[in-house]
């Protein structure tokens, strides 16, 4: 049986400025042909303006483990959200 | 339902694991695939999604049938685009399985050898171009039943790609149902194929819910880890009681003489379909069964070269690029 081809991970922009988005994964033998299906299999509505693809074995990510080192520090540091400040009412809107 | 008699694997793992897991569950948290899982969830979950997909791949057969005699040149056209969706919810489940550790190549050869099932709906033939109305209004009516409350289940790669999924999913639908108030709308032998469109589909579209709750042995442990989250008779009886007032509309005849509005319990009455039929076709016995998975085998071997060539095609390019570097 021949080689599977490796899987890609999708990214795409939509049309109104924000960023890449992940929509998904497909399977292709290179990046030109991974672009070439993800406008096929993500972008059969006008999903986009512009696809990003990754082979997903070189995406590094964090693991489910490191959950409470990563991410714990952030809870107790409510000073980091702006509702955390009151301003008197007379200052008016900031 | 496209997913239909899942056997819910029992589970061995750590109680306190389990408990944990549980937990996450309850609280409406994602399993993500990286996450521990209970070996049963994840055996189970590959055999669901896997059978799903595999619906939305032979599923395009029986509407293929049809691409090419579309009566005009829109309908060919909603037809087209209908089933290359079909193409696409496939890839979009395949890619949520293999993330559970199971390659697609693997998924290919389990449905080709029997080993992973399909929906028994798309064993039936498509004889008429009626039947492309009903198989959008039914078929497709009850697939978004089912796959509704599914972009709430646990597993978050199932539960992004039903997202996607059920997005896609009403244009299909409304497309047969297009195509059916066409017929009805046109002479007395369109009506009539009309009418035996409903009449062929009626029972099957009934089935892909799955055999009735009392039958149903593998729903409890699937509801509680969210991977199920209706019983197959909620959903019949929800699929039901759409799907009468719209037959109403077109001025056609659901094929069941008990069929009536129940006063007391809000809900119409039916007429169960036949299961033994159901188990027929199930164990490969229904009318195209053969030829579905003959369809299959013979695009797989067709194909065996394209997939050779693009690697070598891929690997042919890199080769150059790095000896120009
Ligand atoms: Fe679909
Ligand atoms: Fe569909």
């Amino acid at each position: 049986m021949s080689k599977e081809w490796p899987l890609w991970e999708v990214f795409i922009r939509g049309t109104h400025g924000m960023s890449h988005r992940h929509v998904g994964s497909l399977h292709a033998a290179d990046a030109e042909h991974a672009i070439r299906n993800a406008r096929d299999v993500y972008t059969r509505r006008n999903e986009g303006v512009s696809i990003w693809v990754v082979e997903t074995s070189q995406i590094a990510a964090s693991s489910p483990s490191e959950k409470g080192p990563l991410y714990d520090p952030a809870r107790d540091k409510a000073y980091r959200h702006p509702t955390f400040f009151h301003i008197p009412e007379e200052v008016g809107k900031m | 339902m496209y997913a239909q008699m899942v056997k819910s694997e029992a589970t061995q793992d750590d109680p306190d694991m389990l408990a944990a897991f549980q937990a996450r569950v309850d609280a409406g948290e994602k399993i993500e695939p990286k996450d521990w899982m209970p070996a049963g969830y994840r055996k189970t979950l590959i055999r669901q999604i896997g059978q799903h997909a595999h619906s939305e791949i032979v599923g395009q057969l029986p509407e293929a049938n049809w691409i090419a005699r579309a009566p005009t040149l829109e309908r060919k056209a909603n037809l087209l685009a209908k089933v290359q969706d079909e193409a696409g919810h496939g890839l979009y489940l395949y890619c949520a399985v293999e993330t559970l550790g199971v390659s697609r190549d693997e998924l290919t050869e389990m449905l080709l050898d029997g080993r992973m099932k399909y929906s028994s709906i798309f064993n039936y033939p498509t004889l008429t171009w009626a039947d492309m109305g009903a198989v959008g209004w039914l078929v497709d009516g009850a697939a978004i039943m089912n796959q509704v409350p599914l972009q709430r289940t646990s597993y978050g790669p199932y539960a992004r790609s039903m997202v996607r999924i059920c997005k896609e999913e009403s244009f299909h639908q409304r497309q047969g149902f297009h195509v059916m108030m066409a017929m009805v709308k046109g002479s007395e032998a369109q009506k009539r194929m009309a009418q035996d469109a409903l009449n062929r589909f009626w029972y099957p579209a009934l089935m892909m819910f799955g055999p009735s709750d009392k039958d149903s042995v593998h729903s409890e442990q699937s509801m509680s880890w969210k991977i199920k989250m209706n019983t197959n008779d909620e959903l019949r009886q929800k699929f039901v009681d759409e799907t009468v007032p719209q037959a109403e509309y077109l001025g056609l005849t659901i094929p069941d003489e008990h069929m009536k509005w129940n006063e007391d319990t809000g809900h119409y009455d039916f007429t169960e379909p036949d299961w033994s039929e159901f188990f027929e076709v199930i164990q490969g016995n229904g009318p195209c069964n053969v030829d579905r998975i003959a369809a299959r085998q013979k695009a797989w071997d067709d194909g065996a070269w394209v997939r050779e060539a693009m690697v070598a095609h891929a690997e042919k390019k890199q080769s150059r690029k790095s000896a120009a570097e």
